[in-house]
């Protein structure tokens, strides 16, 4: 059974949102790491890049395929998690502890549009 | 309306097993049962097995059946004696690949074709059609057969030692038949890995059995995925990647299985011959990429800002932990050492043309 937390915002495409302030911290759902198996390469956006609520900023890729990360959220990358060019793995060790880019959201309103701990759990069946 | 799929006989094994089970080819097939990573250093460290029971059998027999292989088969099996095997393909008329194969040579007057499953039914009827004008028979076998592949530098000690068959005296490319539990089986020294290795093809319950004993053994079980990366790293191509009907065995380096000055000829020598005084539009080439980032099969190729090209096969390969695929690219641009670029989504990477055969093979020669 997947690990899922309360207090986060999920999306139908497995990304997570931990909203601190007016920042936002994004990555994989620990349900997405394990359908996709171990993660070999994390393709991460610059800082200073903007992403967009629902456009793909980047993939996680598996020895056999790659799997778009679309952003939950719209706002500027203020950072990305290097410790992932080096080893990608660590997604598949904790997913939520290892967020894959932090954003500064410009649109706060948006996170209602995102699901909530219960809401996920009921999406993916368990 | 879908079409059903298909099943082999290990089939609830792997499912037992808790295989992430995919189609491939029309068939349920299993991709891995712990990770590819596993899979595949087990193959090449140790020893692993895979079900290929999905793969096609086709014998042809009668007084035309070393004419009428040689015709439809681009290397030449008179070069081989009986209990030998050969790689090659079968063409169309315009060099265009129907598909790669084996062909074992049982005996003068008795070839056994090993055929990929996703081409089953379009290799039969282009056998059939063909062999309208010769004195053969063509028995597709398909439904008669399960089969295994064992792989790997234990192999040959594997295939004593669980399975209780010597296979010391076989070297590489050549295979026997013998008795085993009252019934003909057919062991080859042959496999899709760059390892050494065995494949056998029996009766789908001694396949079954053959499984039990080697899984009760501790053996890997092996699944598409680790075959995928196994076989690129080695150079081999894949039949819709590599080979297709579009792309012949010329543009795609592989002429060393094309003996363009056999005996007879073959149906695709004229196109081939041209091709290769010619030079094909498009070849394809080894690139080795500058980062992490991984090509995937459809990712434009480009010199500067044009697209002279595509990705048929990338991973980040296991073996080499470098990044590296195989491309048809525009034939000016595929010389080794060339540097070409990738694109990988958004950005860009550096790409160098370097020998398609990624990891030294390890054969018994």
């Amino acid at each position: 059974m997947s690990k899922i937390i309360d207090g986060l915002y999920y999306s139908e495409s497995h990304e997570y949102v931990k909203v601190e302030g007016d920042f936002g911290f994004i990555g994989i759902t620990d349900y997405a790491q394990h359908e996709l198996g171990n993660v070999v390469y994390v393709d991460m956006p610059e800082v200073d890049d903007e992403v967009t609520a629902g456009e793909d900023f980047g993939a996680v890729e598996s020895v056999k395929a790659a799997s778009d990360l679309m952003s939950p959220v719209s706002g500027t990358v203020v950072e990305v998690n290097e410790a992932l060019e080096d080893e990608p793995g660590l997604i598949n060790k904790d997913a939520f502890e290892n967020w894959i880019i932090k954003v500064q959201l410009s649109d706060k309103s948006e996170l209602d549009n995102l699901m909530d701990a219960a809401a996920y759990k009921a999406m993916i069946g368990e | 309306m879908t079409e059903e799929i298909k099943v082999t006989c290990l089939h609830d094994r792997h499912v037992a097993q808790g295989a992430l089970m995919s189609p491939f080819a029309g068939y349920d097939m299993p991709i891995q049962y712990v990770d590819i990573t596993t899979e595949h250093n087990a193959v090449r460290h140790k020893v692993g097995v895979f079900d290929v029971s999905h793969m096609g059998e086709v014998e042809i027999t009668g007084p035309d059946a070393a004419k009428f292989t040689n015709y439809i088969f681009t290397n030449d099996i008179n070069a081989i004696k009986a209990g030998q095997i050969l790689y090659g393909m079968m063409l169309y008329p315009d060099g265009g690949t129907v598909d790669d194969l084996l062909v074992y040579r049982v005996d003068d007057n008795d070839y056994f074709l090993v055929i990929n499953a996703a081409n089953i039914d379009k290799d039969v009827a282009w056998i059939m059609e063909q062999a309208k004008n010769f004195d053969v028979k063509v028995d597709h076998q398909s439904e008669l057969y399960g089969q295994i592949a064992v792989q790997g530098p234990e192999a040959e000690k594997t295939m004593g030692a669980v399975l209780g068959i010597d296979t010391t005296d076989l070297t590489f490319y050549t295979f026997k038949k013998l008795e085993y539990d009252g019934k003909t089986i057919i062991v080859s020294r042959t496999g899709y890995t760059g390892e050494d290795g065995f494949e056998v093809y029996a009766d789908p319950a001694i396949i079954c059995k053959m499984w039990d004993m080697l899984m009760e053994a501790g053996v890997q079980a092996c699944g598409l995925g680790c075959r995928d990366t196994l076989r690129f790293e080695a150079g081999l191509p894949l039949y819709g990647d590599e080979l297709t009907p579009e792309i012949s065995p010329i543009a795609a380096t592989f002429g060393m299985f094309v003996k363009l000055d056999k005996e007879g000829g073959f149906i695709g020598r004229d196109a081939c011959a041209q091709q290769k005084a010619e030079g094909t539009p498009k070849k394809l080439v080894g690139l080795e990429l500058e980062g992490k980032a991984i090509p995937r099969h459809g990712y434009e190729v480009l010199d500067g800002e044009n697209v002279v090209g595509y990705i048929t096969t990338g991973y980040h390969s296991i073996s080499l932990d470098k990044s590296v695929a195989f491309a048809l690219v525009d034939r000016a641009v595929g010389a080794l050492g060339n540097t070409l670029s990738v694109r990988i989504r958004k950005k860009v990477f550096p790409a160098t043309v370097v020998k398609k055969r990624f990891y030294t093979p390890n054969y018994k020669k």
